[in-house]
C-alpha cells in the first residue's frame, strides 16, 4: 500500500494543469480516487465523515454480486453439460471453466464500452470520471441470457449509458436504472436474442470447450418461460431434460435463466452483505418480497387455468426468474429509488406487486421484474412528494391543534 | 437577388433555425408515427407541403373578408377540402403508400403546424409571401421526418425505401435488424438527438 501511494504520488505532477499528460487529469483522479479514498477535508457544512464514499458503496455492491456471479458461471456449465449428456462424467473444475470462458468476454464488453463512453464523456465536460459504471458493467452481464450476442450487448450498453445517464447529467442523475435500460433496449430491439428457448442454455462450445451434442428430449425454455407457453392441465415446471423441479430446486438455481438471477441462495448472501455493512435499503428489500408474495397469493387464491401462472405457489414465484435478483441488485439502487422512508415501502411493495401482475396476465411477457422495477423508478419522485407533502400536512395540523389549545 | 430579404426568411427560416418539428416542437405526433419508413415519410412530407402552401394561399387571399370570430372554423373547411383532395389524389396513384398513412393523411387537418402557419402568418401576410412561408414549413417538417425515417428504416428494417441495403453478408455474421427501431419510442429518441446535433451547431438557440 505504502509503495502504491508514493507511485501514485511520483507520478501525480504529470496530470497537474501543465503537466505532461494534463488532457488525461480526469482519468487519472478516477484510477487514484479508485484506489484511494480522497484525502479532501470539507470547508463548509458538516465537518464529520466516514469514509464511505460512493466509490467504496460501489466496491460493496460488487463484492456483494460476487457469490450470484460465480454461481451464474458455474450455473451456465452446468446447463450446458446437462445438455450434452456429459454432466456425470465431467468434474466440477470442467464446468466452472466453461461458464466463466463464456461469462467472461460479456463482463469485458460491459465494462470496456461503459466506462470507454464514461471516460469520453468525463473528458469532454472536463469532470472527473464518475464511478456509478462500476456496478452497472458487472450487473449487464448478470441480467442477460448466455448466449445474447456480445456486439448487442455492446450497442445497448453504449445505448443506456448515453441515453439514460450522460444526458441527464451522469453518475446520481439518471431517473432510470442504467443496468436494466440495457436489458430493455436488447429486450425490445433483439427480442429473438433475449427471450425464447434457444438462448438461456449454451449448446454449442466455448473457444472449443465443451463440444458435443445435444441430447435427445432437451428443451432450454426457462421454468417461467414453460408458463408462459402452457395451455392447459396442472402447471409441471421442469429442468431442460425433462425432470420436474422442486421449490428447493429453483432456490438454489440450477435452472435455465438469465446469467446471474437463477440463484435465489446466492443472491440472499449477497443481500446479507448489502444489509450487514448497510449499504441496501432492508425497508425495499423486505417490501419488494413482501408485495410479489401478496400478489402471487392473491392470483393464487383466485387460479384460472388461462393464466397458468396463477396456479403456481407464491413461494415459487419468488424464487423464479429475476424477481430476487431486482428486488436486492435494482430495486435498492439508491439513485433510483424513494427516497422517503414511508415511500420506500410502497416503492418496493408496488414493484413486487407489478412483477407479478406483468408475469401472470401478459402472455407476452414471461418475466416482468425489469419492466415493474423500470415503471416505479419513474414514480419513485412522485411517491416521494405525496410522503414529503402529507408529512407537512400532519405537521401543520400538530401546529394548529398546538395553537387552539394555548 | 430572385427574392427579397423577408420572403427568403419565410422560405428558408423553417428549414433550419426556425423548423418547426425541432424548434417550435409541432407535428410529433405525425412525425412519430409515419416513419418506420422512408416511402410513406416521404410522402406525408410532400402531402403536408402541398396543403399548408396551398391553405396559406387561400386564406391569405381572403384573409381581410373573414370574420374574426369564425376564423377557425374557416381555415379547418379550407384545410379539410385540400387535405380531401390529397387524399384522392393518394388513393388514386400511390394506393398501397396510401393504405400504409391511414389515417394519418386525414389528421393532417389536425396538424399542428397547419393551425399555426394560418393563425400567425396567413392570416397578415399577402399570398406569395404565405405561399413561400407555407412551402418552407412544409419542407421544414418533411425534412425532419425524412432525417428520421432514414435512420428508422435503416437500422429498423436494414432496407431504404424498400430497397436492402444492408449487406447479407452481414445478416450471416449474425448481425440483427434493430425492433426498437419500428416502435416508436425510438422515433422520439431520434427526434431529440436531431435537436441535438441542431443546438450543438447553434449554439443561440441554447438556453441559458
Amino acid at each position: 500500500m505504502e509503495k502504491l501511494r508514493k507511485y501514485i504520488d511520483k507520478i501525480k505532477p504529470n496530470f497537474e494543469p501543465g503537466g505532461k499528460f494534463a488532457k488525461l487529469r480526469s482519468v487519472f483522479e478516477g484510477f487514484e480516487t479508485f484506489l484511494f479514498v480522497p484525502n479532501t477535508t470539507s470547508k463548509t457544512g458538516v465537518h464529520v465523515h466516514d469514509s464511505i464514499d460512493s466509490k467504496r458503496t460501489m466496491t460493496v455492491v460488487i463484492l456483494a454480486l460476487i457469490p450470484a456471479l460465480l454461481f451464474g458461471m458455474y450455473n451456465v456449465g452446468y446447463q450446458h453439460y446437462m445438455a450434452i449428456g456429459e454432466l456425470a462424467t465431467t468434474s466440477f473444475f470442467t464446468i466452472f471453466l466453461y461458464g466463466l470462458l463464456a461469462v467472461l468476454p460479456k463482463i469485458v464488453v460491459s465494462y470496456v464500452v461503459g466506462l470507454g463512453i464514461e471516460f469520453i464523456s468525463a473528458q469532454i465536460r472536463g469532470h472527473e470520471i464518475q464511478e456509478g459504471f462500476l456496478v452497472s458493467g458487472m450487473l449487464i452481464p448478470m441480467i442477460v441470457p448466455i448466449d445474447t450476442p456480445l456486439w448487442m450487448i455492446a450497442v445497448a450498453t453504449a445505448f443506456a449509458v448515453i441515453f439514460a445517464k450522460e444526458i441527464f447529467g451522469g453518475t446520481g442523475m439518471n431517473i432510470f436504472n442504467v443496468a436494466l435500460i440495457t436489458r430493455a433496449f436488447l429486450f425490445f430491439a433483439y427480442p429473438s436474442k433475449m427471450s425464447g428457448d434457444s438462448v438461456f442454455v449454451r449448446t454449442s462450445d466455448t473457444f472449443g470447450m465443451g463440444a458435443g451434442n445435444v441430447v435427445e428430449g432437451f428443451s432450454g425454455a426457462t421454468p417461467l418461460g414453460q408458463i408462459a407457453t402452457q395451455t392447459s392441465g396442472d402447471v409441471v415446471i421442469t429442468d431442460t431434460l425433462g425432470s420436474q423441479l422442486s421449490t428447493w430446486d429453483m432456490f438454489l438455481g440450477l435452472i435455465p435463466g438469465s446469467i446471474g438471477e437463477t440463484s435465489t441462495l446466492a443472491i440472499l448472501i449477497g443481500a446479507a452483505i448489502l444489509l450487514f455493512t448497510g449499504i441496501a435499503s432492508w425497508r425495499i428489500i423486505l417490501s419488494v418480497f413482501a408485495g410479489g408474495y401478496a400478489m402471487a397469493l392473491l392470483a393464487n387464491t383466485f387460479a384460472s387455468t388461462t393464466y397458468p401462472g396463477s396456479m403456481l405457489c407464491p413461494i415459487d414465484h419468488l424464487c423464479l426468474g429475476g424477481f430476487a435478483f431486482a428486488a436486492v441488485f435494482m430495486a435498492t439502487d439508491p439513485v433510483t429509488a424513494a427516497r422517503t422512508n414511508v415511500g420506500k415501502y410502497i416503492y418496493g411493495f408496488l414493484i413486487g406487486a407489478i412483477t407479478i401482475v406483468i408475469r401472470l396476465y401478459n402472455n407476452g411477457y414471461p418475466e416482468g421484474a425489469m419492466l415493474a422495477v423500470l415503471l416505479m423508478n419513474v414514480f419513485a419522485p412522485l411517491i416521494d412528494y405525496f410522503v414529503v407533502e402529507s408529512n407537512i400536512k400532519n405537521r401543520l395540523k400538530r401546529v394548529k391543534k398546538g395553537g387552539a389549545n394555548e | 437577388m430572385l427574392l427579397s430579404k423577408k420572403s427568403r426568411e419565410a422560405l428558408l427560416g423553417p428549414l433550419s433555425k426556425n423548423n418547426p418539428v425541432i424548434i417550435q416542437v409541432l407535428g410529433i405526433c405525425s412525425a412519430l408515427a409515419v416513419t418506420a419508413k422512408l416511402e410513406p415519410a416521404f410522402v406525408m412530407a410532400i402531402s403536408v407541403t402541398a396543403v399548408v402552401a396551398f391553405a396559406n394561399v387561400i386564406i391569405s387571399l381572403l384573409r381581410n373578408t373573414i370574420p374574426n370570430s369564425i376564423r377557425i372554423i374557416v381555415q379547418l373547411v379550407v384545410v379539410a377540402a385540400l387535405v380531401i383532395i390529397v387524399d384522392q389524389v393518394l388513393k388514386a396513384y400511390v394506393y398501397d403508400v396510401s393504405k400504409q398513412l391511414s389515417v394519418f393523411i386525414g389528421l393532417i387537418i389536425t396538424n399542428c403546424i397547419l393551425m399555426g402557419r394560418l393563425e400567425a402568418f396567413a392570416m397578415a401576410n399577402g399570398p406569395w409571401e404565405s405561399f413561400l412561408d407555407g412551402v418552407g414549413n412544409g419542407l421544414g417538417y418533411g425534412l425532419i421526418l425524412i432525417i428520421i425515417a432514414f435512420f428508422r428504416e435503416l437500422l429498423g428494417s436494414g432496407t431504404l425505401f424498400g430497397y436492402q441495403v444492408i449487406p447479407q453478408a452481414l445478416y450471416d455474421l449474425g448481425y440483427q435488424n434493430n425492433g426498437l427501431m419500428i416502435l416508436p419510442p425510438m422515433a422520439l429518441i431520434v427526434v431529440g438527438c436531431i435537436i441535438w446535433v441542431h443546438r450543438a451547431y447553434n449554439k443561440d438557440l441554447q438556453e441559458k
